[in-house]
């Protein structure tokens, strides 16, 4: 019982090895790789290990507070440069082992020429509740 | 007794009347859970004399309802259904026949405690979803996925009582503080287990709960912070839990068939003793310490909270010495080395392990009282 949070990036994880940019794939591949996601979560649903499953808009905007009765401080679109989440998978399995084996299966979506595209997710733990009995 | 708390007692032992009159346990965990929810709505307005009949009858026409669209389904009329009178006085051990079935061992230790705050404790999918902080459908699904896990399982045939008392731990130690209060849960639920087994390790978790929930209003600041063992108001204790505790405890150590749980519970016991921290047995803690990691065959947390205890006994460089032993990998080994260096006069060294050992924890609660120790200690140090 514990849970994991698989991240996808745009950009800021090291390079995939089939790592061709998707608006180069064919439509078929590109709708194989959405179908292959969401046959993915589906299939966690059904093992009871699914959390929640979300893709992010690339669009954003850093956003900081400026003093008190100044409007907040925004900076972006997020450069080229920086880390850029792309969406997240939460799950809830028996143990670390079984986590990455899911985030194995994840990272080989079908991407272009239908070849896994081996991408880099990012796997972290969730904090737990706290234990009552610790002595 | 309110509705909701006579439902959830009744939940199995109905049951177990549709598995004995034929019905299979997914089946009949499906039509009792069906007629608590009609019980839940209806109830309110109109409250059934018997209330144990009343589910009995209206799950068993749920389970009739079902078998025979099921049959209907599948284009089958040779389904026959028996009824025969429910068998009396089988009710304890029916109880416990589910137990064996929810924490059946080839669920894993997720399934088995959903399985059992459901089938058990009369739960719906949706109470422990929240409890457990994952969506209503994945809990659906984990439940049933166990119910067909289990439903090659016959019964009547004996059970392993150690998985039904690793699960009921499981509910009490590892739960969120949520809408259900999945504490006092277990221990209703350990309660029946060792009323019905009369076995000395189910007493002894029995025991290990009561003393640890005793603590549990002076565990937590307002904040929701914790509040260390040593620094809690023992004035907020629970004398009636405490008092329970150990007379379960006595009887059962009385019996001299020694366990874990009743180790851990003694341990407990002794520290519920002690008016204040100072007067804490140590010595007879470590005593008991020794016999869990001999229990336990050398379990690495047991030997970590054994060099604490030793710290506290015999001083903060024998807890060093004996925590040398240990892997540094373990969990809340950097913490135990953080407190006995700062007990040993080391601020320097400790202030560092606890920042250490504040990034390593698994839960808010603990990094943020790590943090907290780290805090401290550097103010200090700055002076």
């Amino acid at each position: 019982m514990a849970k994991y949070l698989l991240l996808k990036h745009y950009r800021g994880a090291p390079a995939a090895v089939n790592d061709v940019p998707m608006d180069q794939w064919t439509p078929e591949e590109v709708s194989a790789h959405m179908r292959y996601m969401e046959e993915f979560a589906a299939r966690l649903e059904t093992t009871g290990e699914l959390v929640d499953n979300q893709a992010l808009s690339a669009e954003g905007t850093f956003v900081r507070f400026d003093g008190p009765g100044r409007p907040p401080v925004t900076d972006g679109p997020f450069a080229e440069t920086k880390d850029l989440i792309a969406g997240w998978m939460a799950i809830d399995v028996d143990s670390y082992e079984r986590a990455l084996e899911l985030a194995g299966e994840l990272s080989a979506a079908p991407g272009a020429g239908g070849q896994p595209i081996h991408e880099w997710l990012e796997l972290r733990p969730f904090y737990t509740a706290a234990p009552t009995i610790t002595e | 007794m309110a509705d909701e708390a006579l439902l959830r007692t009744l939940t199995p032992t109905v049951i177990a009347v549709l598995v004995r009159r034929g019905a299979d346990f997914a089946a009949a965990e499906d039509a009792v859970q069906e007629a608590l929810i009609e019980a839940v709505r209806g109830w309110p307005r109109d409250r059934p004399r018997d209330p144990h009949g009343w589910l009995i009858t209206v799950a068993w026409r749920k389970f009739l309802d079902a078998a025979r669209a099921d049959a209907a389904r599948r284009q089958r009329e040779d389904l026959v259904v028996a009824d025969p009178a429910p068998e009396p006085g089988a009710a304890v051990d029916d109880t416990l026949q589910l137990y064996f079935l929810c924490a059946h061992p080839s669920l894993s230790p997720a399934s088995a405690v959903a399985l059992t705050l459901r089938a058990v404790g009369g739960l719906s999918t949706r109470q422990i979803a929240q409890a457990y902080l994952v969506p209503e459908a994945t809990m659906a699904q984990r439940i049933s996925r166990a119910k067909r896990a289990v439903s090659g399982v016959r019964f009547d045939q004996p059970g392993d009582l150690a998985t039904v008392l690793r699960v009921l731990y499981l509910v009490f130690n590892e739960g969120y503080s949520g809408p259900v209060d999945l504490a006092a849960e277990a221990i209703r639920l350990t309660r029946q287990v060792a009323a019905a087994t009369k076995d000395e390790e189910a007493a002894g978790l029995l025991a290990l709960m009561l003393l640890h929930h005793a603590r549990r209003p002076a565990r937590t600041r307002p904040d929701g912070s914790l509040v260390p063992l040593t620094e809690q108001d023992r004035g907020r204790w629970d004398t009636g839990l405490i008092a329970e505790g150990v007379d379960v405890l006595q009887a059962a150590l009385a019996r001299d068939r020694l366990g874990e749980f009743q180790a851990q519970a003694a341990i407990a016991a002794l520290h519920a003793d002690a008016r204040t921290a100072g007067e804490t047995d140590w010595v007879q803690i470590v005593e008991w310490y020794d016999e869990l990691v001999r229990l336990t065959g050398g379990s690495p947390v047991a030997r970590l909270n054994r060099a604490v205890a030793v710290g506290q006994a015999d001083g903060p460089r024998a807890g060093l010495a004996a925590l040398a032993d240990l892997d540094p990998a373990l969990p809340r080994h950097t913490a135990a080395a953080a407190y006995l260096h700062e007990q040993a006069g080391d601020p320097v060294r400790a202030a560092r392990l606890y920042a250490e050992a504040a990034r390593a924890a698994s839960n808010l609660a603990e990094r943020d009282h790590l943090t907290r120790q780290a805090a401290r200690l550097n103010a200090h140090l700055r002076g």
